[in-house]
């Protein structure tokens, strides 16, 4: 107890009652699939074996969590409800909002210098790639989603699709014609934009849910014909061999007239990847630019009316049509972008890049960071995919669990859950106020409450 | 005109299980108004169930006759998805509800991903085959050496279809349950007023959902014969896609959606391309949705200001 009052009878009867409780629920939930695992004998027939040390594990720990949570935590949250609501934000909160977003643009430019600096030349590559360069691929899909979800109010499943038309445009148009990276950069952006209108054009006149399955349908439909399109796209072989993006024309290979050479230094891989992170490091920061811009343009102002109510929209006379389809192109150009930096980034694209998960994965870190929000956005993508990544490092768990326990397998499986309780816990998402970009004598933000929900 | 009759039978076979799984997503989507994304896994999660349960009851206690062992499999099947199910709306639904609208459909997504996900950890990700369960079918007619054939398993599948839908429907049409549940869909705060218990009603549409999800997997498993952790997701979407055509929050339509998206697939199979089947399924989604979005037997969504 917070105050040191002593457990009563009754609620050490009520909390060792829901602990059982919990307990039994655990045992009937996990008894199926994890009391008993299907394996492969040596004859190769299926067979069935039992875990009980395992169910019994963790239905004990469960019950014993829930039994620390009904006698420890409880009171305090009760305690704290009754606690009066403080009253005014301290000035430590406003300057920490005035000044993060400067602070964070700064880190995000000069990461790789202090990464080889803390890491050395060897090390960095991991950190570079695998965290930046991964993160950053996801802040800008969801800045570039943001504007069709978070802006315009449409909820789109199908992201994945203008993504997988990018890398797909840079893939073979690089590979049949020779064109160069920074000529097809603008051009896959602009092949996704047209699919995107195209794909908008018949769906627009649906709503919510409705609008969010015929994306993905869509989104589908486009992966399934990459599959079986053989002929142009070798199916799940996935294309090889993607030609890599030149500075300036001057590749980044070992060769006398690499990079590396050319300023006579020695070679490592570490020049491209440093080069790759500043590309989609420009690419992000040139999205979210234009996001922020066009919020104060006529048509950004549009798609935050539709989004707060379609009918009195319609009924002021703004063609709802063409707003829906502007932020429809706008966000599949951006997805065409980080397709294209995907594609020169991996060398190698398949099918499997570009499944429902990741519009699934995008979608939910726009949700996540609260819809509308930049930084939110940002924050969101760096918990979720940096979070996953992080996976990766934790061999310290391997001394724990044993020499066959690989944390990499848990990682979706934490992901999907982190999901649910993210929503629990915050639903409007991470950062749920907002600046309103048109104001009446004084700016004020507006708590998520009173934010419409997007019924397009 | 002989491959065009097997692949009637073929088409309303699948129909079946597709319409099995719409169910689950026109009943819930009738009562809170939410696409319950998670509901394609659950039933992928059922099969596993009862994968397991029949395991356990051939290979550990040995019982011989098959019609017992399944029996018993689609009970147990049908227990723990409902228990699932019911922890699911616990935890992850509820206190999302009168929250704003996307909440429950990302929470819903991330369930989706966790029980793929804990399928995967729990039982590895490889496919389970089993032994067929049952064999032997008609013989309906033979011409020009094609034997048009109905195996006992699809017969199975076709009796036990049509005996749950009758029981499910007498248990939303003639039950106090039911009734409680169509007033919950007409309108909630009403159903309070009069002395409905909304948490408990859609909680039990949760687990009635799951029963039926339940004996879907069942028959899938039965049917195929095989099944994997990834397996819920394309029959989920065509099950959704047949709650969609039936009209959505129809009951009668989501089981016609559903044989009407079995045959679709089956008959573009064998005509046109079985590489491109699962397009056809997601474009008939489309099509329906923007010429047609209340469905064959859906009521018109009236917009209010």
């Amino acid at each position: 107890m917070a105050d040191g009052a002593p457990v009563t009878r009754v609620e050490l009867a009520r909390a060792l009652r829901d602990a059982g409780f919990t307990a039994l629920l655990t045992f009937g939930l996990l008894l199926p699939l994890i009391g008993f695992q299907t394996v492969t004998d040596f004859r190769n027939n299926l067979i069935v074996i039992a875990r009980w040390p395992l169910l019994f594990a963790i239905v004990a720990i469960v019950g014993a969590g829930r039994l620390a949570f009904s006698l420890a935590v409880e009171p305090r949250l009760k305690q704290r409800k009754l606690r009066p609501i403080a009253a005014a934000p301290s000035p430590w909160h406003a300057a920490v909002a005035k000044w993060f977003g400067p602070f964070a643009i700064g880190f995000v430019i000069v990461y790789p210098p202090l990464v080889i600096a803390l890491n050395g030349f060897g090390g960095a590559v991991k950190w570079i790639d695998n965290f930046g360069i991964q993160i950053l691929i996801y802040v800008m899909l969801g800045w570039g989603l943001n504007i069709v979800v978070g802006l315009a109010g449409l909820l789109d499943l199908g992201y994945v699709a203008f993504y997988a038309v990018g890398a797909y445009s840079y893939a073979l148009l690089a590979k049949t014609f020779g064109f160069s990276f920074w000529l097809l950069l603008p051009l896959s952006g602009i092949l996704s934009s047209f699919w995107g209108v195209l794909l908008g054009f018949p769906v627009l006149r649906l709503r919510g849910d409705y609008l969010a399955i015929v994306t993905l349908a869509f989104g589908e439909i486009i992966r399934l014909v990459i599959i079986n399109w053989v002929d142009l796209t070798n199916g799940y072989a996935g294309i090889t061999g993607i030609p890599r993006p030149t500075l300036f024309g001057i590749p980044f290979t070992a060769d006398d007239d690499g990079f590396a050479a050319v300023f006579g230094l020695e070679f490592s891989p570490l020049y491209r990847v440093i080069f790759l992170y500043y590309i989609i490091l420009s690419l992000a920061f040139l999205t979210a630019f234009v996001t922020v811009r066009l919020r104060r343009l006529p048509v950004g102002r549009a798609w935050e009316a539709l989004r707060e109510d379609e009918i009195a929209c319609r009924s002021l006379g703004i063609n709802t049509t063409n707003t829906k389809l502007t932020a429809f192109a706008m966000g599949a150009m951006f997805a065409g972008f980080a397709g294209s930096f995907f594609a020169t980034r991996q060398g190698f694209i398949s099918p499997e890049s570009f499944t429902f998960l990741e519009s699934a994965t995008i979608l939910s870190i726009v949700v996540l960071g609260g819809m509308g929000s930049q930084i939110g956005v940002a924050i969101a993508a760096i918990v979720m995919i940096g979070g996953t990544e992080i996976m990766r490092e934790l061999d310290f768990l391997k001394q724990i669990f044993g020499p066959t326990f690989d944390p990499t397998q848990y990682r979706m499986l934490l992901f999907g859950f982190a999901m649910v309780l993210i929503m629990i816990w915050r639903p409007r998402g991470l950062i749920a106020t907002r600046e309103p970009s048109v104001f009446l004598k004084e700016r004020k933000s507006i708590s998520a409450d009173l934010i419409g929900e997007g019924h397009g | 005109m002989e491959v065009f009759l097997q692949q009637l039978i073929n088409g309303i076979t699948l129909g079946s299980i597709y319409g099995l799984i719409a169910i689950g997503y026109t009943m819930v989507f009738g009562i809170i108004g939410m696409v319950n994304f998670a509901h394609g896994d659950l039933f992928m999660v059922s099969a596993f169930i009862a994968l397991i349960a029949f395991l356990i009851l051939t290979t550990w206690l040995g019982i011989a006759s098959i019609a017992l062992a399944l029996f018993i499999v689609l009970i147990v099947a049908m227990l723990f998805t409902s228990l699932v199910n019911w922890v699911i709306e616990r935890v992850a639904y509820r206190p999302l509800r009168g929250s704003f609208r996307l909440a429950p459909l990302i929470s819903a997504i991330g369930m989706s991903i966790f029980l793929s996900n804990f399928v995967q950890v729990s039982q590895g990700p490889r496919n389970k085959p089993i032994p067929p369960m049952v064999q032997g079918e008609f013989v309906l007619l033979t011409r020009n050496d094609y034997a048009v054939t109905l195996s006992y398993k699809q017969l199975i599948i076709w009796g036990v279809t049509a005996v749950l839908l009758a029981a499910f429907w007498y248990l939303v049409a003639k039950t106090k349950l039911g009734r409680a549940q169509r007033a919950c869909e007409q309108d909630q705060k009403m159903a309070a007023l009069v002395g409905v218990d909304v948490d408990r009603t859609i909680s039990m549409t949760f687990v009635i959902a799951a029963a039926l999800a339940a004996v879907a997997g069942t028959m899938y498993l039965m049917y195929y014969g095989v099944v994997t952790f990834s397996d819920g997701f394309v029959p989920g979407v065509k099950a959704f896609t047949a709650a969609v055509l039936g009209g959505i929050g129809s009951l009668p339509g989501a089981v016609i959606g559903g044989i009407l998206i079995g045959l679709i697939e089956t008959m573009w199979s064998a005509y046109f391309s079985i590489d491109y089947k699962d397009v056809a399924a997601f474009s008939v989604l489309a099509i329906t949705l923007i010429f047609l979005p209340q469905g064959l037997f859906g009521r018109p969504d009236v917009e209010k200001v």
